[in-house]
């Protein structure tokens, strides 16, 4: 326990942060939130435009430009054919068991790197050469040992979010402020009473943080696995399909897809957060960002 | 709510260095149970560092610290301190703050309850039970690190500059409400401030101490009826005294 304190002791942290700049802040985003907010449609509106007459001109010759109406087409189909359901389904269940694994896997890491100067020296190194080596140098290692199926991509996306959350999970303990620790050491908390109920909660905001890089990384990943480890169905199996037929409305379909529910895993990430997060006040909730 | 008669904290020649550096040399203070102790003395004077070690935050020092006969040698839920910033656990709501000390308490869960509820209507903060601390002006989360620094009900409070962070009219009157709840609950209190006034006007004896090494240079009784008039001739005087002290010690380094 002493030695154990002693880490937390020699960290310094930064002054807690002034609300009133906060509520101030918060007033801002009210007003601005009032009505929606339409500009960040401006783009993807003028792109479709362009789209639209370029490829009116073109006339969806070559197969290189498809149309608006062929995409929609597509688009119809795959979701009355049931394609969409089978490809999304087996890649969001991809998503959910590697997403799973790798939390739990990063969550165990980064606690332990966190707490124990033990693991710090024996697993940190290790750790933070490994975090140095791009996930898709693993992919050979990965299609040989497990095959291409559904076990090498789901390692594979475990990977992917254990690396975030367990550097966020080890750098938030860490960054725990050592008046927390040492008001609980005037409370005689036990070590384990430490951990439970100062670190962890202390660190909460940044584990988040790792989460959520997570689930995104995960998603991005759930997509590569499916383009290099090539075997089942998915979401990145029907951009393949397209690109290989040369249907180019089957790929803008596909991206289309991917960005969608990118987009709806990661604001489903922030309102978690901020329903877990909200009742510390905006202090924590910044220090993180 | 039951008083106790707490007893004293003997200080006997502590010494301590950080490296090769003297903070404290040969620090002997002998403090009585239910006594008001200021210690008063610039930055680097190792003031809160000598509160510390009666805390039992830091042991590494020579020389013996005892509290009511017991020698401290680890943090103590019959030690209790503020800091001066006031700590509270971000995540928890004031009257969970000040249940948080009680984790290791010998109560039950009721009776934690009933203690928490006294503390919070002891620092006047009723119907604030459920609010977070950032939704707190500093008065008030200074005012719940006091309920939390009593809770566990303490021989002694340490007091290490509470009002430092503080406005002129918010610390006047917590250094009000603090003269009335030592007053109810009859413990020893030991308040570090670098406040000549505040030192004054709470304590019974004023310690003033010297930096480099930080050391005791003299201790003032202040024989004033409370609550102090700060007007007073001799309130008055024993303040130009003090202040006299202060301008002539040498300047400190940062």
């Amino acid at each position: 326990m002493a030695r154990f304190t002693q880490t937390f002791l020699s960290r310094n942290a930064p002054p807690r942060c002034d609300c009133e700049v906060d509520r101030g802040v918060n007033v801002e985003l009210a007003k601005t939130r009032r009505l929606p907010d339409l500009r960040g449609f401006v783009l993807p509106a003028l792109a479709f435009a362009i789209w639209w007459a370029v490829s009116a001109i073109h006339g969806g010759k070559g197969g290189l430009l498809v149309t608006p109406e062929q995409v929609w087409h597509t688009t119809w189909q795959q979701v009355t054919s049931g394609a969409l359901a089978k490809a999304l389904g087996a890649s969001l269940a991809r998503e959910a068991s590697g997403f799973a694994i790798g939390t739990i896997l990063g969550l165990a890491l980064g606690i332990s790197l966190g707490l124990s100067r033990l693991a710090t020296r024996m697993i940190g190194p290790s750790f933070d050469t490994f975090k140095q080596i791009s996930l898709f140098a693993w992919i050979p290692l990965i299609s040989v040992w497990f095959g291409l199926g559904d076990a090498a991509k789901v390692v594979f996306l475990s990977l992917a979010a254990l690396l975030p959350v367990a550097a966020h999970t080890c750098d938030g303990i860490h960054a725990v402020p050592r008046s927390y620790v040492e008001a609980a050491r005037v409370f005689r908390y036990t070590r384990r009473q430490l951990v439970w109920h100062v670190i962890l909660p202390a660190a909460l905001p940044s584990i988040f943080t790792g989460l959520y890089l997570a689930l995104i990384y995960s998603w991005l990943a759930t997509l590569g696995a499916e383009y290099l480890l090539v075997a089942g169905s998915g979401i990145g199996n029907t951009l393949i399909d397209g690109s290989e037929n040369f249907r180019m409305d089957l790929v803008l379909f596909g991206i289309v897809v991917v960005g969608v529910v990118g987009s709806l895993l990661s604001g489903l990430a922030r309102a978690a957060e901020r329903a877990v997060l909200k009742r510390r006040g905006g202090a924590l909730l910044k220090e993180n960002v | 709510m039951t008083s106790v008669v707490s007893e004293g904290v003997d200080i006997d020649r502590v010494s301590k260095h950080y490296a090769t550096l003297p903070v404290l040399d040969g620090v002997s203070l002998r403090i009585r149970a239910g006594e008001f102790v200021s210690v008063l003395g610039a930055s680097g004077c190792g003031k809160s560092t000598l509160l510390r070690l009666i805390a039992g935050l830091d042991t590494d020092h020579s020389g013996e610290i005892r509290v009511a006969g017991e020698r401290v040698r680890d943090t103590s839920l019959q030690r209790g301190i503020v800091f001066q910033d006031h700590r509270l656990f971000p995540w928890l709501t004031a009257a969970q703050n000040v249940l948080a000390a009680l984790r290791n308490a010998p109560l039950s869960l009721a009776e934690k309850r009933r203690a928490v509820a006294e503390h919070i209507a002891l620092v006047g903060l009723e119907g604030f039970e459920n609010a977070y601390p950032h939704e707190l002006s500093g008065g008030m989360a200074q005012r719940v690190a006091i309920a939390r620094g009593l809770v566990n009900r303490p021989r002694v409070l340490l007091l290490d500059e509470p009002f430092g962070a503080l406005d002129a009219q918010t610390r006047g009157r917590l250094q009000n409400e603090l003269q009335r709840i030592w007053q109810h609950e009859r413990i020893t209190m030991v308040l570090v401030t670098h406040d000549v006034d505040e030192a004054i006007y709470l304590g019974d004896r004023v310690v003033t101490m010297a930096p480099r090494p930080g050391r005791i240079e003299r201790i003032a009784d202040v024989n004033l009826p409370r609550p102090r008039e700060r007007t007073d001739p001799r309130y008055v005087a024993l303040r130009d005294e003090l202040l006299a002290g202060f301008a002539q010690s040498p300047i400190v380094q940062p």
